[in-house]
């Protein structure tokens, strides 16, 4: 399987200013008749909506199985569906197999065309103020890392839309089969990693230390290892509650020992795996079972506990934070994090939200990842002692944090104090990061 | 020799099986059995293989590497001679025989020749295969005079190509008007026009009664209304119809020219599927099933029957025949999608013949039965669309009426979301 960069329409964003099929007919025809753009927005059936009509450069395209002529094929390489105006009989028998419009007789040219991505930076796209037509090139990582084998088995027992999941089998792809991997109770195990009678659901040796001592033992892991002159990473995916909690001690240890660990925290906000309690990671404001709402209770009365800034105290060799709305970014960490390993301490933290826990619907996860980030709910930066802390996005005019909240069960009761509380917290917080970083943000 | 799956034929219907169950099936095996020695092809192309627009060597719709990365075997250069369904035995006409748990039979059409006294004994072209076009191109070069027999899809093809090489053609059909399967009398019209405009004789309502050689080559008895006419040509080309090409199922329940009948997983038999040009299937619109004889339409009955032979779950039955069609004749471009007429349907139509452009839309209950346009904009494909989906037009007729081809988009794109 193939990921491909792709062009994304955002009907909720057009303004119709057809600015996108100008600059499509200028640079497919050298005309500026819209008429002669391969990508058509139309007026919707309610005033003020937008429709679009274009090739989707289907992963399985009806308008190449119809072509009689071999005038058409998509381009593995780049997913382009590609016509050849050589072979092309002009029969038009494509646009009988195209059901979105996106290859249509262009009787100006006397022949049929379609959107061909412009190569790779799509002049609409370009044209397009509203953010309308985007050019999504995001998937290239799965390409890569699609090639690498999933180091657990299929069918892991983790909820509806898990996050950790994704979490766990993407850093497992990446660190490899030479590891040792703790798991430390909590939804990793939870779900079927540490396997059910004498079954492991990990195809790497995988243990299930308890939740005060995964740093510790792993410390012995990698010494006993590198004693018989073996290089194996041991590796740690660790839930907030046992890593900031009960097993801080044996953490904070480890990484002021500078043992050779990848210590990888899946950030919850609390104990979601025992019934959704309160860990200290959990945020202010924020219903749990133990933190609840009702006639009193307006969820957790304390702050956060920045667990990732913690572990930058201790002058760790790595320290970073990270979301599966950002992959790239969560894979050049871990790349980073996995060398800095094989030296010293890596800290990984990558948040992870709870459809279950927090209350949302499961298929909303990566977008209440994403909207996390852009609030500035969650900062991503990573930390080396020689570069010192960097954010790897700016957290430079974030969007609204209510965006953030209202996607959220668990911060449904919040009162404007709470809201204002946690606004305030929030930039305590960028304002405290932005002290330590040492150079302007990546762009 | 076993193999898991068989397909019979290397076509439309048979390569969109192929990739369907290799979709869900990577590894039993897979042989496709072609008869004819080229890579596989499309009939379509043929009549451009004819006028010298498709280079013969860059028509394959499929290649070795293209087979290979999806582990099939091909057995090419011999056909099918007779099945045995109870023993799942398959004969090749070489003597050779093969074993399959499952057997698609995706083998086509011939052509149709008529029982017209004599004819069997001139020589003749049929344009079915590869070599049938390379044949009538070279026959092309040297003749002056051509008689076409049947104006449908194949003949009015021929047609043009011939005249366009420069012979003087004539065209001979029994139904009273050119594409009578996919254009009403209106609409041939205007098509018929164009060829008389290009010095193409066009005979609608003529019957070929008799056939005999000639000094120049045949010479046919052509009985119309107004009587007998004698045509005589040196090249005849018998476009007149085609029948399923499946003579090697004698003596099996599948016998008979009338097509496999298959159910909506293209089953025909314990174990046997067909699709394509030789599969008799349910029509989209009820009554009797129908052989779909389209390009399209293999290509969907290829896809659903590889599905259902690799027990894909993600499977959704064949949703019944629709007739359509695109043909470009001299330049113009016409689209047929759909039926002229059911019972209780509302026509409506415009457009303005004299400049040979029309449009013709057939509804029933505020939903598209058909759509029919010469020189009229939209999207064959989206049509086909909104008619599968029954989607209502009632809120939108007038504008669906003014202007199809913007409106229908409209509507896909929304119900694409
Ligand atoms: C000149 C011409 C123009 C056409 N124009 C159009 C058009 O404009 N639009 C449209 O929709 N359709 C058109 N068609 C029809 C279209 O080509 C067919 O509907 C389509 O090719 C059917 O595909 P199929 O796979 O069912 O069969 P075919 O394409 O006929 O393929 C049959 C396959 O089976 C093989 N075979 C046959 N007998 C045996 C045997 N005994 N053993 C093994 N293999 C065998 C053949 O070699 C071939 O590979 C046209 C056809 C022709 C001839």
């Amino acid at each position: 399987m193939t990921a491909y960069s792709t062009l994304r329409f955002d009907a909720a964003r057009c303004t119709g200013c057809g600015d996108c099929m100008t600059a499509c007919a200028v640079a497919k025809t050298g005309s500026d008749d819209p008429g002669r753009s391969r990508l058509r927005v139309l007026p919707g059936n309610t005033p003020g909506t937008w429709e679009a009509a274009v090739c989707r450069q289907c992963g399985d395209p009806r308008c190449v199985s119809f072509c009689p002529a071999a005038a058409l094929a998509k381009d593995p390489e780049t997913g382009t569906v590609e016509w050849d105006g050589a072979k092309c009989v002009n029969c038009l028998l494509c646009t009988v197999g195209c059901a979105y419009a996106g290859i249509a007789f262009d009787a100006a040219a006397g022949h049929v065309a379609k959107c061909d991505h412009c190569g790779g930076n799509p002049a609409c796209a370009a044209a397009c103020g509203e953010g309308a037509l985007e050019w999504m090139t995001t998937a290239r990582i799965y390409n890569e890392v699609g090639q690498d084998e999933d180091l657990f088995v299929p069918g892991l027992a983790g909820c509806q839309g898990c996050n950790t999941e994704i979490v766990m089998r993407h850093a497992m792809r990446r660190i490899g089969p030479d590891c040792v991997l703790a798991t430390p109770p909590g939804c990793v195990p939870g779900m079927g990693s540490v396997g059910y009678n004498g079954m492991t659901g990990t195809k790497v040796p995988v243990f299930h230390p308890l939740l005060t001592n995964a740093a510790s033992m792993l410390a012995g892991v990698r010494r006993a290892h590198k004693r018989q002159g073996r290089d194996v990473l041991a590796v740690a995916l660790a839930g907030d509650g046992g890593a900031s909690d009960v097993g801080f001690q044996s953490l904070s240890g480890a990484a002021e020992r500078g043992e050779e660990i990848l210590f990888i925290v899946i950030d919850n906000e609390g104990y979601m795996n025992t019934g959704m309690q309160r860990s200290s990671c959990t945020p202010f404001g924020a219903w749990t079972s133990t933190t609840p709402v009702g006639e009193r209770g307006r969820g957790k009365t304390q702050d956060a506990k920045n667990l990732p800034l913690i572990m930058v105290m201790h002058e760790c060799d790595y320290v970073a934070t990270a979301s599966t709305a950002f992959m790239e970014d969560f894979y050049a960490k871990l790349d980073r994090a996995i060398a800095a390993a094989r030296h010293g301490f890596a800290y990984l933290h990558v948040y992870s939200p709870c459809t279950t826990g927090w209350r949302f619907p499961a298929e909303k996860n990566i977008e209440v990842a994403r909207r996390a980030v852009e609030c500035n709910f969650v900062t991503l930066w990573e930390f080396t002692p020689e570069a010192g802390l960097r954010f790897t996005r700016d957290p430079d005019r974030p969007r609204p944090l209510a965006d953030y909240l209202s996607a959220l069960g668990k911060f449904r009761h919040l009162g404007a104090d709470q809201v204002g509380h946690l606004e305030r917290h929030l930039a305590e917080n960028v304002k405290r990061l932005r002290g330590l970083a040492r150079e302007p943000a990546a762009a | 020799m076993h193999s898991h799956y068989l397909i019979l034929g290397a076509s439309h219907a048979a390569l969109s099986a192929v990739a369907a169950i290799r979709m869900a099936d990577t590894d039993n095996a897979l042989t496709v059995v072609a008869k004819e020695p080229h890579l596989p092809y499309s009939p379509t192309v043929l009549p451009y293989v004819v006028s010298g627009r498709s280079d013969p060597a860059r028509i394959a719709l499929a290649d070795e590497a293209w087979f290979g990365e999806r582990k099939v075997d091909v057995l090419r250069g011999t056909g099918v001679a007779g099945v045995d369904p109870v023993l799942r035995r398959v004969r090749l006409a070489d003597g050779r025989e093969l074993f399959y748990d499952k057997l698609l039979v995706a083998t086509g059409a011939r052509p149709f020749v008529p029982p017209v006294p004599g004819l069997s004994a001139l020589p003749f072209h049929v344009l079915r295969t590869l070599d049938d076009a390379l044949a009538l191109r070279e026959a092309a070069r040297g003749a002056r005079r051509a008689l076409v027999l049947g104006a449908g899809l194949i003949g009015s093809h021929a047609a043009e190509n011939l005249a366009k090489a420069g012979l003087e053609v004539t065209v001979v059909e029994r139904e009273p008007r050119m594409l009578p399967a996919y254009f009403d009398a209106r609409a041939a019209a205007i098509i018929e026009r164009r060829f008389a405009e290009h010095g193409v004789r066009v005979l609608t309502g003529a019957t070929v009664r008799t056939a005999e050689r000639a000094a120049e080559g045949c010479r046919l008895g052509v009985e119309n209304g107004a009587g007998w006419e004698a045509l005589e040509a040196d090249l005849l080309v018998v476009g007149a119809g085609v029948v399923p090409a499946t003579d090697f199922l004698a003596g099996t329940r599948m016998d008979g020219n009338r097509g496999i009948p298959v159910d909506d997983d293209m089953a025909a038999a314990e174990g046997i599927w067909a699709a394509g040009d030789c599969a008799r299937v349910a029509s989209f619109y009820g009554g009797p099933p129908v052989v779909g004889g389209i390009l399209p339409d293999a290509v969907q009955q290829g896809r659903v029957a590889g599905q259902a032979m690799a027990g894909d779950p993600g499977r959704k039955p064949y949703a019944g025949a629709i007739p359509l069609n695109t043909y470009t004749f001299f330049g113009h471009q016409a689209v047929s999608v759909g039926v002229q007429d059911l019972p209780g349907a509302e026509t409506h139509r415009c457009g303005d013949p004299a400049a040979g452009r029309d449009l013709k839309v057939v509804t029933r209950d505020g939903r598209l039965a058909g759509i029919f346009g010469i020189d009229w904009p939209f999207d064959g494909g989206v049509m086909w669309e909104l008619i599968l989906r029954r989607v209502d037009l009632a809120p939108v007729m007038d504008r669906f009426l003014a202007d199809p081809q913007d409106t229908a988009r409209t509507l896909m794109s929304k119900l694409w979301r």
